[in-house]
């Protein structure tokens, strides 16, 4: 199987996705399930990994920062770049593309191999509209939410554990997240988690719907759609940072 | 009417179906018969366009399928009521989202019409008090019931039915052998039912195709069918002891 092979089909899947849907109302009531299921449930995971990696951001850079030269600000400084330039958009989309690729491709996947695919086909409903569409739509709008999220949770860890530590005062931190703030650095980090979660959710969702097979490979699906969501994700990080940053 | 024309399939290489031509009537039980991994399924899954076959048309009253193009295809299937061999019902979905799931797709009944429908497909599979379970807590035979209910409910004029009674007790399998009769004779409608059972095509065939290997073998009536002398269809005929010993009765 070639390269050009999976592209080609990819995009031919993605045109057919975005074809006209049968039942507007249907459609959108798939969409807030959706949105219910990959971006609600996805809240606590990540919340709890936020504000331990804020923490950990804010501690190691109070460490690795403890020349006297280097103002104790800067932690903050660097503690706010990380974790909205990278951290909430690339790290949380690569810790969702696990969750909720695999659940996506799997779903997908096991519809396949049990004909529930082909039932729908049969009916005259264009499955991959039905099934794809509204988890991309749902992950799309979903992604960057939960990215502020991720980012506000971030630096709360950060400085309740900086202080908690005493690497930093209350006064530095917040001097420092706020030291030259460029608002455009969320933008970009929106956008790029907009793209993630393209890639995210239609990428298991391809690889879940053209499963050959049976449980066996159900599970080759899911693990395929993951790895190459993450690979596509950090190699859509390198080109947007091209593209937007530089 | 469905007519198919020298429909061919093969699967790497080997040959699945071999050019079969033949004529599916409406208002009667048209039944696809023969052996395990003789090509039944693939044959209608070419027939509706879930395989493509490698040559060979069908025409679903004189509409040439594979001529249509995708708007054209989706079109004749909101006609086709089809139910898998495996049932396909959707896991996520309860009995009765099931039913009413291609009636909430294709139509545009009100909520309790809906309802009523699916209730009333519902019956007509003997499945009560199941509308609330969801697919993992039926039985196999109660799946394969609600997988009719749901390929009956947007009443199509083309049934298409992949072993609907294997699974199910000889009692519920000749209520639903009658079920297929019965509305294909009331709404004449061009059935398809594919079947290993001997039974079956005793209760409700009308014209049956015998497939050897991919080719069809033999075809006739069930009349023709109990008296023919072609050896491959009597070894399937009175592959049970049971044929056997009604046909010795009656000789
Ligand atoms: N997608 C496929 N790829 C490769 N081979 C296939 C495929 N589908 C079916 N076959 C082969 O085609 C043959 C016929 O399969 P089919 O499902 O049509 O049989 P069948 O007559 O319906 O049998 P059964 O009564 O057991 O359901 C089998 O030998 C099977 O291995
Ligand atoms: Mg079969």
């Amino acid at each position: 199987m070639n390269i050009f092979f999976h592209f080609g089909r990819y995009f031919l899947l993605m045109k057919r996705a975005f074809g006209k849907p049968e039942k507007i109302s249907i459609y959108r009531d798939r969409v807030f399930e959706e949105m219910y299921i990959l971006g609600v449930g996805s809240l606590g995971i990540v919340a709890i990994i936020s504000v331990f990696i804020g923490a950990v951001i804010t501690i190691q850079s109070a460490f690795s920062f403890s020349n006297p030269l280097v103002p104790i600000y800067a932690v903050g400084v660097a503690m706010r770049d990380s974790m909205i330039l990278e951290f909430a958009p690339t790290i949380v989309s690569l810790i969702l593309a696990g969750k909720i690729g695999s659940s996506i491709a799997s779903e997908i996947g096991t519809m396949r191999v049990s004909e529930q695919i082909d039932a729908l086909e049969i009916m005259g409903i264009n499955s991959a509209g039905f099934l794809i569409l509204p988890k991309i739509i749902a992950a799309v709008f979903f992604n960057p939410i939960l990215t502020i999220f991720s980012m506000f949770l971030g630096i709360l860890g950060g400085y309740i554990f900086g202080l908690m530590a005493g690497v930093v005062t209350d006064y530095e931190y917040i001097y420092g997240i706020t030291y030259q703030f460029i608002p455009y650095d969320v933008t970009y980090a929106l956008i790029k988690s907009a793209v993630f979660a393209f890639i995210m959710a239609s990428v298991p969702a391809y690889h879940g719907y053209y499963t050959r097979g049976g449980a066996l490979e159900v599970g080759q699906s899911s693990t395929k759609g993951v790895v190459y969501s993450f690979i596509l994700i950090l190699a859509f990080d390198l080109i947007l940072t091209q593209l937007l940053l530089v | 009417m469905i007519q198919i024309n020298n429909i061919s399939k093969s699967f790497k290489g080997r040959n699945i179906v071999s050019d079969i031509s033949f004529t599916f009537e409406t208002g009667k039980t048209n039944m696809i018969i023969g052996e395990s991994g003789s090509g039944k399924t693939t044959l209608i899954r070419c027939m509706v366009g879930l395989n493509d076959p490698d040559s060979g048309d069908v025409l679903f009253d004189g509409r040439a399928f594979y001529e249509l193009d995708f708007m054209g295809k989706k079109e004749i299937r909101k006609d086709i009521g089809m139910l898998f061999q495996g049932g396909a019902l959707f896991d996520s979905q309860t009995v009765e989202q099931n039913v009413v799931f291609p009636l909430s797709m294709l139509t545009n009944l009100s909520e309790s019409e809906k309802r009523d429908r699916a209730n009333f497909c519902l019956k007509r599979v003997n499945l009560n008090n199941a509308n609330k379970l969801y697919p993992s807590e039926l039985s196999g035979g109660m799946k394969k019931r609600v997988a009719i209910a749901r390929a009956i409910a947007v009443q199509p004029k083309y049934l298409f039915c992949d072993e609907p009674n294997s699974g199910l007790d000889p009692k519920t399998a000749i209520v639903i052998d009658n079920l297929i009769k019965e509305i294909t004779e009331e709404y004449m409608i061009t059935t398809i039912v594919i079947t290993h059972d001997m039974n079956s095509v005793i209760e409700i065939g009308e014209k049956i195709m015998f497939i050897y290997k991919g080719e069809k073998w033999w075809e006739g009536s069930k009349e023709e069918i109990l008296q023919t002398e072609n050896k491959e269809v009597c070894d399937f005929v009175y592959a049970t002891k049971f044929m056997k010993t009604l046909k010795s009765k009656f000789q």
